[in-house]
């Protein structure tokens, strides 16, 4: 017997696919978000990366979190990942840094190299 | 941490570290009884007796889950700060719900300060919580809901850079608004 219930799992599970394959599209922005992350200021660099997405109305950019990775003394961390490329993760950001990397890495593709820990 | 939303983030990352599918925080002031109280209640894997005797200790940590590592002293030493304290009841397997109280015109008492970016962050995941966050202040109440959100959305993820930037802002002017 075929429901409506039925119904409402498939389009969920194509819903949830559409997301996916959206999402390997875009550029991943990962902060560090455990104890030490917070304590030294990621919440503020979230919002600063957010409010400058928001500025720039830059659309194909997820920003996601992470917990403690065990390099506590460069918090707070960000990693940028764009599709297909390698992690570059960035140390000690602050919010004024955080919107450079949105200007200079996220839009016009160069890496501050002068931030970057994973070299 | 200066702001006690910041407090409230740690809760629930800790939450999330418990695989927390559905995560509930409640603030209520209450001008009258000069009270303020928060709580966190996850439905995470839970603590065993014997980790929930633990968490309190700054030297107690859970490597291999994860669960805890300063955030509860911290939130304990606020609280006491602010003539309060703050409990944990915990069942391994359901959840667990941290609360705090702590008089609401001690000089200590941090502000609430960016709860918006505080929620954003703990939404900002591939997979994120279902989360319920109801504020009172003095009768008052504001209520938001990640799930009703969600919904509004349809096939556009929560973790759209734009869509956390206007979550961010719309939770404080609510809040500040009360």
């Amino acid at each position: 017997m075929k429901s409506l219930e039925e119904l409402r799992q498939i389009k969920e599970k194509a819903l949830e696919e559409i997301r996916l394959r959206e999402q390997e599209k875009k550029v991943q922005v990962i902060i560090g978000m455990g104890t030490c992350g917070i304590a030294a200021g990621a919440r503020e660099v979230m919002s600063a990366i957010l409010d400058e997405l928001g500025k720039r109305r830059l659309t194909n950019v997820a920003v996601t979190q992470t917990g403690c990775i065990g390099l506590c003394a460069q918090e707070p961390l960000v990693d940028v990942i764009f599709p297909g490329k390698p992690k570059v993760t960035y140390g000690k950001i602050d919010p004024f840094k955080a919107r450079q990397i949105v200007a200079q890495h996220i839009v016009n593709g160069i890496i501050i190299e002068e931030w970057v820990v994973n070299k | 941490m200066e702001e006690l939303s910041l407090h409230i983030l740690d809760l629930i990352e800790n939450a999330l570290a418990a695989g927390a599918k559905s995560i509930e925080i409640c603030i209520n002031e209450d001008t009258g009884q000069d009270e303020l109280r928060l709580e966190v209640r996850d439905n995470g894997r839970g603590l065993t007796p014997e980790a929930s005797a633990g968490v309190m200790s700054p030297f107690y940590t859970s490597r291999t889950t994860r669960r805890v590592g300063l955030g509860l002293p911290l939130l304990k030493a606020t609280a006491e700060a602010c003539e309060g304290g703050i409990s944990l009841e915990s069942e391994a397997g359901r959840g667990t719900t941290v609360a705090a109280w702590m008089r609401l015109s001690s000089v200590d008492r941090p502000p609430l300060g960016d709860i918006g970016a505080s929620l954003a962050a703990a939404l900002a995941r591939q997979d994120p919580p279902k989360l319920v966050y109801r504020h009172y202040r003095d009768g008052r109440q504001f209520r938001f809901s990640s799930k009703e959100l969600e919904e509004e959305l349809g096939v556009i993820p929560l973790q759209e850079g734009l869509v956390l930037n206007w979550l961010r802002q719309y939770i404080n002017e609510q809040v500040n608004g009360l």
